[in-house]
């Protein structure tokens, strides 16, 4: 992995598109974030926000373009090659290991960056350095008191919070969230946000998120999507006076 | 006393049940270990470690493999030929190791065909490893000068070549044997569920997508715990070999990979120790019942089912299920709901057997001139009367057993959530 | 020319009695996901049911009476049985059907004994059809392709002219879109569960005594209709309707063909004079190989192509 040239984007973007069948979901977007940047899609249902973070993820291949991380392309890429460079995400709907202890969730989340690989000689309860970490992550997520219950029986805050934890963990440079505070409380919301101030610092954000709120909050720049195309994108108070973004989605919100 | 090795010791008394088990039926007035205790005992050894070792698929993750039996069937093939070089002295190696080449043959075998079939999973996985399965079961009857066709390779134990001066001519020689291969393997397929090769089998099965975005490639993940499996299958396989000096068709066919699987099911996979539970459970059966009835697999059929709908979790499960109670000194508030369930639950299940036996005596056991011995009385197949009673208890104790089960249940989850209440409570005064 | 001929001819009566396995399977896999392990033994039912019904009341009312019977015993299985596992996910419905198959085996060695029953052809039907280069093709081979035709035909219609049928069709392309719809799911899966085990049944009733009624019957067949119905593809008919031909046709070529591997290498100068496990593959005939055919068939496509031929989705 080379070291990314200044002014070299964390993650670039080249008019993609995706379409299922005949229908097409994703209709050429481009967008370039910089490295340490706080990035937010926004945009009406059925957008394709979360569909544009499959394909970055490499969880569907995309139909034609490029994108880039840290000046590498990674389109071809299945999702593990293009984790193990440093892209990171969660999930829309809470995806942890249901049936292991919370310990156990963010030790796996571990191990791939602190190298062990598949390794079936390290017994992991010897691993001090990596347990430290878990212990550590434990503390910093606020659920160490929560250590050894099976995650499926958190609250749905904590299974986020615990997602967000698991999709760091691995050190990753860019990290994609998708809608991390969806169907939580507002105390919860702004708890959330907090921890992914907290534990974000200093890595590029990109993030799925209906509440304005959060959106308004958080990002450093908003990328509106609407039918599979960016509609505008800058800072916030820019893409909140755009016309077209308040006639296309803010409009009834804004008024 | 929960250590690196889960409870210490449930290990330590396990071991040394194995150890003094054989002289607990050794007759004194002979001098001689019961030959009938030594085989099932050895047999009991190398099922748990085919049961363990499926379990490493079916169980740690989530892949249901129907091919099992290739693997130890191949150890024990290969064994019959290590052994037959062992003793033309073209193999200098000691009787002690040799179930360890028994496990490379598996394991050699498990990375070829562990490469095609964990390019896939869930069900096209199970289908492959069905093709695998039939096509290894058909080549073995097909090529003779490695397995011998029908008949089989034969081979003698008896190679002269020890570490520690043994000839293994005698069967408790021989048990030891398997009792220290069985507990190494054991021990190191426990440990392998405490690495990360064996966390991350647990997270593929949970949730394949997440461990990609982790970084690992859910099928290297896969073809590994697969080869593994067919090491310690191989050397289960072996230790076969060894026993009965025989390997035939039988060790690497279909119906040994669907014992495997039944095993492992009925014991539990959840815990790791469920699938010794099933070994012991179904090579009793095995040995035991099939003694007495030509039916034994209806009745393991039967279980199998009835663990599939009513228990998933197997019998390590339903036994795990009682640790909160335990912990919280409520079983015994389960005592006499347990005894309401269980005398309607032996109706049933007296009924169930009585109706199958006398099918199968009035069909098989005629065709083997065999009559139905109850008690000293012969009972006649054709009456009506011993049909009436095992249907009556069948339908009555079902009936019956409908009822108990609901306060049963009633109990239970009263219990569960008085447990969960004062869990809560204890938290909040935590907080 | 004339081993051609007749080889082409068995080919397509097996083919035909494989497709009536493996339509009912695919049409239960592709909608409920179910591997059912059990439908050879509902074959195997089938065909036991009909040489007791046939005892009594003669072949042809057990050619009706059989299947619909292994209809009502796949209906009581999808009720009772696997509705009740289905919310344990997939792996453990393919565990039921699997544990389905050894008390189904048992069962029906309990029930009828472990000896070949003497379950014959009606003396009506039989007799010589025709003649081909002196070779007989027997009446009852012909009443087969009939039987199975007619089938065909039968399913065909009730999948294109009827509500249910197109309901059932949607929901082999697309599995999710039919309970979004607000059709009644959990009674289109029993009617689909039973429709299949009624055509095994019935495919149990007239390949009974065109192959042998013997408690093996099940574990003989079973294999190849998973084949057939992989190697032809998930949700295609079409696609299984193909298959089950092509494995009638390579089956049965296969065991009249006398050669060996060394037979193809000798004109190029080649023999074999050592006796070793190579040699022994090399020399093994054709007819033998044939049985591993099936299993590499499978494995191969599986690998390569999960879809199947004309699949429209993964295994």
């Amino acid at each position: 992995m080379s070291i990314p040239a200044s002014g070299t984007p964390a993650l670039s973007i080249r008019e993609i598109t995706k379409s299922f069948g005949q229908t097409a979901i994703i209709r050429g977007v481009s967008l370039d974030i910089a490295a340490g940047e706080r990035h937010a899609i926004i945009g009406p249902n059925g957008a394709g926000k979360t569909t544009c973070f499959n394909l970055i993820s490499g969880r569907f291949p995309i139909s034609s373009g490029e994108i880039y991380l840290n000046g590498e392309r990674i389109d071809q890429l299945p999702p593990h090659k293009i984790n193990r460079m440093g892209l990171s995400r969660s999930f829309q709907i809470t995806s942890i290991f249901q049936r292991m202890s919370v310990f156990e969730n963010l030790r796996c989340a571990l191990l791939w960056s602190r190298g062990y690989r598949y390794s079936f000689w390290s017994p992991l309860w010897m691993q001090r350095e990596l347990n430290a970490q878990a212990e550590f992550l434990l503390e910093d997520l606020n659920l160490h008191t929560r250590r050894d219950l099976p995650a499926g029986l958190l609250s749905y805050a904590e299974q986020r919070a615990l997602e967000i934890g698991m999709t760091i963990a691995g050190g990753a440079s860019v990290i994609l969230l998708d809608e991390p505070t969806a169907g939580m409380s507002n105390t919860e919301t702004d708890y959330a946000m907090d921890l992914i101030r907290r534990v974000t610092k200093g890595k590029t954000l990109v993030m799925v998120e209906h509440d304005m709120k959060v959106v308004f909050d958080l990002a450093d720049v908003i990328t509106v999507l609407v039918y599979g195309q960016v509609i505008a994108s800058g800072p916030p108070e820019t893409v909140r006076a755009n016309p077209a973004v308040q006639e296309a989605y803010l409009g009834a919100l804004v008024e | 006393m929960n250590g690196a090795f889960g409870k210490s010791w449930l290990w330590i008394a396990a071991v040394a049940f194995a150890l003094l088990l054989p002289w607990c039926f050794y007759d004194f007035h002979t001098a001689r270990h019961s030959g009938f205790m030594l085989s099932m005992l050895s047999q009991m050894g190398m099922m748990i470690i085919l049961a363990l070792s499926y379990n490493m698929l079916l169980g740690q993750a989530g892949l249901f493999s129907l091919c099992h039996a290739t693997f130890f069937g191949i150890g024990g093939y290969a064994t019959v030929h290590f052994l037959n070089a062992a003793g033309d002295g073209d193999l200098p190696l000691p009787m002690e190791i040799i179930p360890l080449l028994g496990g490379f043959s598996g394991l050699g075998l498990a990375i070829i065909f562990g490469y095609m079939a964990t390019k896939q999973r869930a069900t096209a996985f199970a289908m492959i490893t069905l093709g695998i399965g039939e096509l290894m079961a058909t080549a073995a009857l097909m090529f003779h000068h490695f397995f011998g066709g029908e008949g089989g390779v034969s081979t003698n134990r008896m190679i002269d070549h020890s570490l520690f001066g043994l000839t293994y001519a005698s069967g408790v020689q021989v048990y030891y044997l398997i009792l220290a291969w069985t507990l190494i393997a054991t021990l190191a397929m426990f440990f392998l569920t405490k690495t990360p090769l064996g966390r991350m089998a647990n997270a593929t099965r949970d949730n394949f997508e997440r461990a990609q975005f982790m970084g690992y490639d859910p099928r290297v993940v896969r073809f590994l715990q697969f080869s593994l499996s067919g090491l310690f299958a191989g050397i289960g396989g072996a230790l076969y070999a060894i026993t009965y000096e025989i390997v035939t068709f039988d060790a690497l066919a279909g119906p040994l990979s669907a014992n495997a699987l039944l095993m492992a099911y009925i014991g539990g996979t959840t815990v790791f120790g469920g699938p010794v539970l099933g070994a012991v459970l179904i090579t009793l059966l095995q040995s035991g019942v099939s003694l007495m009835s030509n039916s034994w697999l209806v009745y393991v059929g039967v279980l199998f089912i009835s663990m599939v709908i009513f228990a998933p979790s197997g019998i390590a499960g339903l036994i795990m299920g009682h640790k909160p109670i335990l912990r919280a000194g409520k079983l015994g508030q389960l005592v006499v709901p347990y005894i309401r369930v269980l005398v309607p639950g032996l109706l049933l299940v007296l009924g169930f057997v009585g109706l199958v036996e006398l099918t199968s005596f009035l069909t098989i056991g005629a065709a083997q001139g065999k009559t139905l011995v109850l008690g000293g009385n012969k009972i006649d197949v054709h009456a009506t009367m011993p049909w009436l009673v095992s249907a009556i208890a069948l339908f009555g104790g079902g009936a019956w057993l409908r009822i108990e089960a609901r306060h049963f249940r009633r109990v239970w989850d009263g219990l569960m959530a008085d447990l969960k209440s004062a869990d809560g409570k204890a938290e909040r005064v935590l907080a | 020319m004339e081993i051609v001929l007749i080889s082409l001819l068995n080919g397509l009566v097996y083919g035909m009695l494989l497709f009536m396995l493996a339509s009912g399977l695919t049409l239960i896999f592709s909608m409920m996901g179910v591997l059912n392990f059990a439908h050879a033994s509902i074959y195997m039912i089938g065909a036991y049911l009909a040489f007791t019904v046939s005892q009594v009341l003669g072949f042809f009312p057990a050619l009706i009476i059989a299947p619909i019977l292994c209809g009502l015993l796949g209906a009581a299985i999808e009720i009772y049985g696997l509705r009740r596992v289905h919310h344990n996910g997939h792996i453990a419905e393919l565990l039921f059907t699997f544990g389905l198959v050894f008390i189904i085996q048992r069962g029906v060695q309990m029930t009828w004994g472990m000896l070949p029953m003497a379950y014959r052809v009606p003396a009506i039907l039989d007799f010589p059809l025709f003649t081909v280069y002196g070779a007989n093709f027997p009446a009852y081979r012909g009443f087969m392709l009939l039987i199975s035709a007619g089938m065909l035909l039968a399913t065909w219609l009730l999948l294109k002219k009827t509500r249910i049928g197109l309901i059932i069709q949607a929901a082999l392309t697309h599995p999710q879109m039919a309970s979004s719809l607000g059709h009644n799911v959990p009674m289109v899966f029993t009617i689909v569960f039973a429709g299949g085990c009624l055509l095994a049944g019935l495919a149990g009733v007239i390949g009974g005594n065109y192959q042998t009624t013997e408690p093996g019957m099940a574990e003989a067949m079973g294999p190849i209709v998973f084949v057939v119905v992989v190697f032809g593809g998930l949700g295609s008919l079409a696609g299984c309707f193909i298959a089950s031909i092509v494995m009638g046709v390579i089956q049965t070529f296969a065991v009249v063909i006398d050669y060996s591997f060394i037979d193809f290498l000798k004109p190029l100068g080649i023999s074999v004079t050592a006796d070793n496990l190579l040699t022994e593959i090399l020399t093994v005939p054709v007819a033998r190989i044939g049985a591993l055919l099936p299993f590499a068939m499978m494995i191969l496509i599986l690998l390569f192509r999960p879809r199947g031929l004309l699949g429209t989705r993964d295994t």
